[in-house]
């Protein structure tokens, strides 16, 4: 087991492109540290420089105490997951799994041993002798996970390896990487596009963007105390919303007004929002905190919107209510279910302002404001 | 084969009448193909006064069988046909294995310079043979090769344009995560090549190597140009020397020797033709 740093990592593709800048990123030994942005971030590359599969154009990164740029894959002593499975098509199940410790040289005995030991834990003894295409998905997501365990490696790295899943699986197979990862204690580091796995696996959670690290810190901290607009609409589903308004100051009261209607800043936001009266900001509100009901417990005079009813997206017991005001077309309140609400009416919706984030204007605006908890 | 998948499924499905056109075609068509073959059979099985008479003779009487055994005395049939073997199994050995490797430089590996000189390996297919003829002479006999067999089957060992080609747009449809997955576990260049992209490979390969063996067994213009003595002739030119050598050919004989050279191969293409198709359609899938 290693720890795995990477400090000042630039990768400029052919053509000027820079697709990863500036990566500096510590994992401790045993850590499980999940990348996550959208598509082009920068992510998976990150992870191919750490697999040794991508040269870096600057920067170094370490695998235990080893500088290991110029150390060929193979040496480096760490195994990787694939989206596709990567399976060697024309390989029984057994062959894959042992392939990597044939080419070691290790003895016929140890290598059964390995290979069967990694079949058990996940499960798949009653496959060996199968190739990959007579295999289920979930099935072939197993066998590269047993390619993976069968060389002991310091460090797993994994590149989407569910996306090819369909979603219950995928909550499944989660779950299971997460009981491996425990029960293996190996550093791993995880690429996916989806924030509920980030959410869900990572001991701590990197959200990309364009090359760049957004903010690097535990799943929960990111999602209560997001540190730009950026990460805050990509973790939580459905997304948080962005209502983008002025700060006004009436006479000892700080508003915010969204256009149609104003709210009263916080007493929490006071001090950090009162320099800014009279400027542009943007509050962002998660869908759970808002509601319909002037009975819920944060419903007061002066923190309600009148919003118009265009979506109801009944969900069992929750439902999620698409609302809009003349300047914010697509909002998103997630509420209790009950069938009093129609489409196209109007009705005040309460915000939770103890639960409100303000953020600089702009499309990663930096945070401003956020409640500690 | 369902109907969806025929060639004639929208136009001619339709009509009852055009199956029974679509087959007169294809009768006609095969029957004008087949012609000079049942030819070739049944003069080889003839006595010679019946080979060449005003009135064409379909069915041989008596059928001499005999003509074949006769042949392989008459002359060095099996002289000829070793010689070709050699030089088929080398070639086909040599153009599948070079044009493999190359294919694969040309897709996995990584150097400059690299896609110039594959787009000056294609442009070599648009140079005829009859160009390169009179300077690979002088070559080969600047080599001491003429009168040897070494010119049909040495060149092949340096690839040919069209099979590296032909294994590269099939190289480039295997996932780029399959040799890293292999570079992971420690695989050298080599033995991605080896153990992956050949196993991989298997219809393709068949492909290009039955081309080549097909190229060689048939070809004529090179055994013609370098060959110089009779013990070194392959099937082709023997017969062709067989031919022209007195005034009065034995046709007989002479069919019986294209039917046995023209048998292997016909017989081959069966074998393999299963693997053919698979390796020119190519519909392979690499998932998994």
């Amino acid at each position: 087991m290693a720890s795995v740093t990477l400090k000042d990592v630039v990768k400029v593709y052919e053509g000027g492109v820079k697709v990863v800048d500036g990566f500096n990123l510590e994992i401790a030994d045993r850590e499980f540290v999940v990348l996550v942005g959208p598509s082009g971030c920068g992510k998976s590359t990150t992870l191919r420089m750490i697999a040794g599969l991508e040269e870096l154009s600057s920067g170094t990164i370490r695998i235990g105490d080893r500088v290991v740029n110029d150390v060929p894959p193979k040496d480096r002593d760490i195994a990787m997951v694939f989206q596709n499975y990567a399976l060697y098509p024309h390989m029984t199940v057994y062959e894959n799994m042992v392939f990597a410790l044939k080419l070691r040289g290790l003895g016929a005995a140890a290598i059964h041993e390995k290979a069967m030991r990694a079949a058990k834990i996940l499960g798949i003894e009653g496959l060996l002798d199968r190739k990959p295409k007579a295999l289920s998905g979930g099935q072939r997501q197993r066998v590269a996970l047993g390619r993976a365990i069968v060389r002991e490696p310091k460090c797993f790295l994994f590149d989407e390896p569910l996306s090819n899943l369909d979603a219950k699986l995928r909550v499944q197979m989660r779950a299971e990487i997460k009981q491996l990862h425990m029960s293996l204690h190996a550093t791993t580091v995880y690429v996916t596009h989806d924030q509920e796995e980030a959410m869900t696996l990572g001991d701590r959670v990197v959200v990309m963007k364009d090359g760049v690290i957004q903010q690097c810190d535990g799943a929960l901290e990111i999602y209560h105390h997001p540190k730009n607009r950026f990460v805050a609409g990509f973790l939580g589903s459905p997304p948080m919303n962005f209502f983008e308004g002025h700060l006004l100051a009436e006479g000892d009261r700080l508003l915010f007004d969204e256009g149609t209607a104003k709210i009263q800043v916080p007493e929490w936001a006071r001090a950090e929002l009162a320099p800014r009266a009279g400027t542009a900001v943007v509050m962002g509100v998660r869908p759970g905190a808002m509601s319909d009901q002037a009975s819920a417990r944060f419903a007061t005079a002066d923190n309600s919107l009148p919003m118009r009813v265009t979506l109801i997206q009944p969900l069992g017991d929750k439902m999620d209510v698409v609302l809009a005001t003349e300047r914010h077309p697509h909002t998103v309140a997630h509420v209790d279910a009950h069938a009093r609400i129609r489409t196209g009416e109007t009705l005040p919706v309460y915000i939770d302002t103890e639960r409100v984030h303000f953020f600089a204007p702009g499309a990663v605006g930096e945070r401003i404001a956020t409640k500690r908890r | 084969m369902a109907a969806a998948d025929s060639p004639f499924s929208s136009t001619f499905r339709q009509k009852p009448w055009s199956r029974a056109v679509v087959h007169l075609f294809l009768i006609v068509g095969s029957l004008v193909f087949v012609f000079p073959v049942l030819w070739m059979l049944s003069t080889s099985l003839k006595p010679i006064e019946q080979t060449l008479t005003p009135e064409p003779v379909w069915i041989p009487h008596p059928i001499e069988i005999g003509n074949y055994a006769s042949t392989i005395a008459y002359i060095p049939f099996l002289r000829y046909a070793l010689n070709t073997v050699f030089v088929c199994a080398l070639a086909t050995i040599g153009t599948t294995l070079s044009s493999a490797l190359v294919a694969f430089s040309f897709t996995r590996l990584e150097w400059p310079g690299r896609n110039l000189l594959f787009g000056l390996t294609l442009a070599t297919m648009m140079v005829p043979f009859p160009v390169v003829m009179v300077p690979l002479y002088s070559v080969y006999r600047t080599l001491g090769w003429i009168g040897t067999l070494k010119p049909l089957w040495v060149p092949t060992f340096f690839g040919s344009a069209f099979s590296i080609f032909l294994l590269r747009q099939f190289f480039m449809r295997i996932p780029k995560s399959l040799p890293e997955a292999m570079t992971l576990d420690g695989a050298s260049e080599f033995r991605i090549f080896w153990q992956m992209y050949l196993p991989l490979s298997k219809a393709p390969l068949v492909v290009v190597a039955f081309f080549q063996l097909m190229y060689s067994w048939n070809d004529l213009l090179g055994p013609l140009l370098f060959l110089t003595d009779q013990s070194t002739f392959t099937l082709t030119l023997g017969l062709q020397a067989y031919q022209s050598q007195e005034g009065g050919t034995q046709w007989h004989y002479l069919m019986a020797a294209s039917v046995m050279t023209t048998l292997p191969i016909v017989v081959l293409f069966f074998i393999v033709q299963r693997a053919l198709f698979q390796g020119m359609s190519s519909t392979q899938n690499f998932e998994g």
